[in-house]
C-alpha cells in the first residue's frame, strides 16, 4: 500500500522538552530570597526565619522522630478518607451518569454541594461527629466525594454516541456496553477527579487538624505557633508543601498511565 | 437465486415525519450494492434498520429470510467516523467484535491479525487510533468489521471524510477484499463516481420521503489491477446516467419548493 506514511511519532517523543534546569533554579531564587532577606533585615526574621534555620529545625523533628509521627498521623486520616470517598463516589457517579434523567435532576444539587468551600462545613462536622478521628476522617471524605463523583458523572455522560452506537451494532448488551465501552471512555476524566481530590484530602485535613487534634501536621503548625516555635511551624509548612506536591505527582503518574491511549493534550502538566 | 437480504415495502417515520417509504430491495448473496442519494434521502436511517438499531414502522427486513429483530453479529456496520475505541490499540480494535461473538482468545489475536494483514496494517497492530491516520483508522475499522464475519457488511459513507487520494485508494482496496471475501456489501454514499467505481447495482435515492427511484445495473467488472477504470468508457456513461437520475429530481423538487 503506497499512502501508508511512515510510522508517525510516538506522542511522548513529540512533547515540548522544557530545560529542567529553568524550574530548579526558579525554586533556588525563591529559597535564596527566603534565606537573605531576614538576614538583611528586610523583613523582621522573628516571623520569617531565614531557611536555613527552619530546616535545622527540620532536620531535629525528622531526627528525634516527632515528624514521623505527625505525618503518620496526617497521612493515615487523609489516607483513609480520600480511599472512602473514591470508594463511594466512583460507584455513585458512574450510576448516576448512566441514567441520564437521574444525571439531570442531581447536578444543580451537586453543584451547590461541590462549590460550598467543605472548610465552611468544619464546625458542622465537629458539632456532629465531635473532635476526633471521625470527624476529620469525615471532613476527608467530604471534600474528595465532590471531585470524583462530579467528574465521574460528567465522564459517563460525555462518552461518544458514535462508539455506543457502534458497540450496539455488534449486539452488545447493557452490561458489556458498559464495562467495555463507558468504562473504558470513563477512565481519564475519573482520574482528573482523583487527582483534585487529593489536594482535597490535604487541604482539608491540614484545617481540620487545625482546629482540633493533637498530632498531625495541622496539628503541628498551630502549636508550634502558640508556642512561639516559629522555625518548626516553617519546618511543618515545607513538609506539607512537599507532601502535596508528592501526592500531586504520583496521582498525576497514575492518570497518565491509565490515559496513554489519550493524544498528550496541553496544559496536562499541571 | 435467493436474496441474501430483503427489504419489503419498508417505511419509517420519525413523529408525523416520514423519513423512509416503501423501499423494496432484495440483495444477492455476495452482491456489491451501493446506494447513492442526496443528504436527508434517509440514507442512514436505511442502514440503521438494517442494522437493527431501529425499527420500521411499516414492511419488514429479511436477512437469509429471517426477520431482523434486532442489532446482532450477522452484520457488520462501518461508519463515516470510524468508531474506533481510542484505548484499545488497532488490534485491540480488530478483536473487539471477536470478544462478543466469544472467539477464544488465542484464536481471537489471531484472526486480529489476519484481518489486519488484509487491510495491510500489518505493522501497525499496537497503534492507538490517535495515532494512525484517517485512512489507516477507517482500514482497522474494515477489518474490525470484517473479523467477526458478518453476513453482510454495512458501509455508512466510509470514506466520506478522507482525502481525495486516500479515497480511491481505499475504494480499490475495497474493491480487492470484496473480491477476496465474497461479502455481501451495502455501501452508502452520496458520491457518484464512488457509485460508479464500486456497485455492480447502484440504487439511486429519493428525498422526502426516502425511497429507492430506480436501480441501475453497473457491473464494471472486467477490470485490470492497474487499469484506470474512471476514464473508460463506460464508466463516463454510467457516471452520467446516474448525474441526470439524481438531477432530474432535483430540478423537479425545486419546482416543489
Amino acid at each position: 500500500m503506497s499512502s501508508v506514511a511512515a510510522p508517525l511519532p510516538r506522542t511522548a517523543a513529540r512533547r515540548a522538552s522544557v530545560p529542567w534546569f529553568g524550574g530548579v533554579a526558579a525554586i533556588a531564587a525563591f529559597l535564596g530570597l527566603w534565606e537573605v532577606l531576614p538576614r538583611a533585615g528586610v523583613v523582621d526574621r522573628t516571623w520569617l526565619v531565614p531557611f536555613s534555620e527552619v530546616m535545622s529545625a527540620w532536620w531535629d523533628l525528622l531526627t528525634t522522630g516527632v515528624l514521623a509521627d505527625h505525618i503518620r498521623a496526617s497521612m493515615q486520616r487523609a489516607l483513609a478518607g480520600f480511599a472512602i470517598a473514591v470508594a463511594i463516589s466512583i460507584p455513585l457517579g458512574l450510576l448516576i451518569g448512566w441514567y441520564a434523567s437521574v444525571a439531570r435532576t442531581l447536578n444543580p444539587l451537586l453543584e451547590i454541594f461541590r462549590n460550598t468551600a467543605p472548610l465552611a462545613l468544619l464546625p458542622v462536622f465537629v458539632l456532629i461527629l465531635g473532635i476526633g478521628e471521625t470527624s476529620k476522617v469525615a471532613m476527608v471524605v467530604y471534600g474528595c466525594s465532590w471531585p470524583i463523583l462530579l467528574n465521574t458523572v460528567t465522564a459517563v455522560r460525555e462518552v461518544d454516541p458514535l462508539l455506543v452506537r457502534s458497540a450496539r451494532s455488534m449486539g452488545l448488551g447493557s452490561v458489556e456496553l458498559f464495562r467495555k465501552v463507558v468504562l473504558p471512555a470513563s477512565v481519564p476524566t475519573i482520574f482528573t477527579g482523583i487527582r483534585l481530590a487529593g489536594q482535597a484530602a490535604m487541604l482539608v485535613l491540614i484545617a481540620a487538624e487545625m482546629v482540633g487534634a493533637n498530632a498531625g501536621l495541622g496539628f503541628l503548625i498551630n502549636s508550634s505557633q502558640y508556642n512561639f516555635a516559629i522555625p518548626e511551624m516553617y519546618a511543618g509548612i515545607v513538609t506539607i508543601a512537599a507532601l502535596g506536591v508528592a501526592v500531586n505527582y504520583a496521582l498525576l503518574f497514575l492518570e497518565r498511565r491509565f490515559s496513554r491511549w489519550r493524544p498528550s493534550r496541553p496544559g496536562m502538566d499541571t | 437465486m435467493t436474496a441474501k437480504l430483503s427489504l419489503e415495502g419498508v417505511g419509517k417515520d420519525f413523529g408525523g415525519f416520514t423519513a423512509l417509504d416503501a423501499i423494496d430491495l432484495h440483495v444477492s448473496a455476495g452482491e456489491f450494492l451501493v446506494l447513492v442519494g442526496p443528504s436527508g434521502c434517509g440514507k442512514t436511517t436505511l442502514l440503521d434498520l438494517v442494522g437493527g438499531l431501529t425499527r420500521p414502522t411499516r414492511g419488514r427486513l429479511l436477512l437469509d429470510g429471517a426477520p431482523i429483530t434486532g442489532p446482532g453479529l450477522d452484520r457488520g456496520v462501518v461508519f463515516q467516523q470510524y468508531a474506533l475505541f481510542p484505548w484499545r490499540t488497532a488490534l485491540g480494535n480488530v478483536e473487539f467484535g471477536l470478544e462478543a461473538k466469544r472467539v477464544p482468545r488465542r484464536e481471537r489475536r489471531e484472526r486480529a491479525r489476519e484481518f489486519l494483514a488484509l487491510v495491510d496494517l500489518t505493522g501497525f497492530a499496537d497503534r492507538y487510533p490517535h495515532e494512525l491516520s484517517g485512512g489507516m483508522r477507517q482500514r482497522v475499522a474494515i477489518a474490525r468489521s470484517l473479523a467477526y464475519d458478518p453476513e453482510v457488511l454495512l458501509m455508512d459513507e466510509p470514506f466520506a471524510a478522507l482525502d481525495a487520494q486516500t479515497r480511491e485508494t481505499l475504494q480499490a482496496e475495497l474493491r480487492r477484499i470484496w473480491e477476496q471475501t465474497g461479502k455481501t456489501i451495502v455501501f452508502i454514499t452520496h458520491g457518484i463516481e464512488e457509485a460508479v467505481f464500486l456497485g455492480q447495482r447502484v440504487a439511486v435515492m429519493s428525498a422526502r420521503p426516502g425511497t429507492i427511484r430506480t436501480i441501475v445495473e453497473v457491473g464494471l467488472e472486467a477490470r485490470g489491477a492497474d487499469e484506470d477504470v474512471r476514464s473508460r468508457e463506460d464508466f463516463v456513461e454510467h457516471r452520467h446516467r446516474l448525474w441526470e437520475l439524481l438531477h432530474q429530481r432535483r430540478e423537479r423538487e425545486a419546482v416543489l419548493v
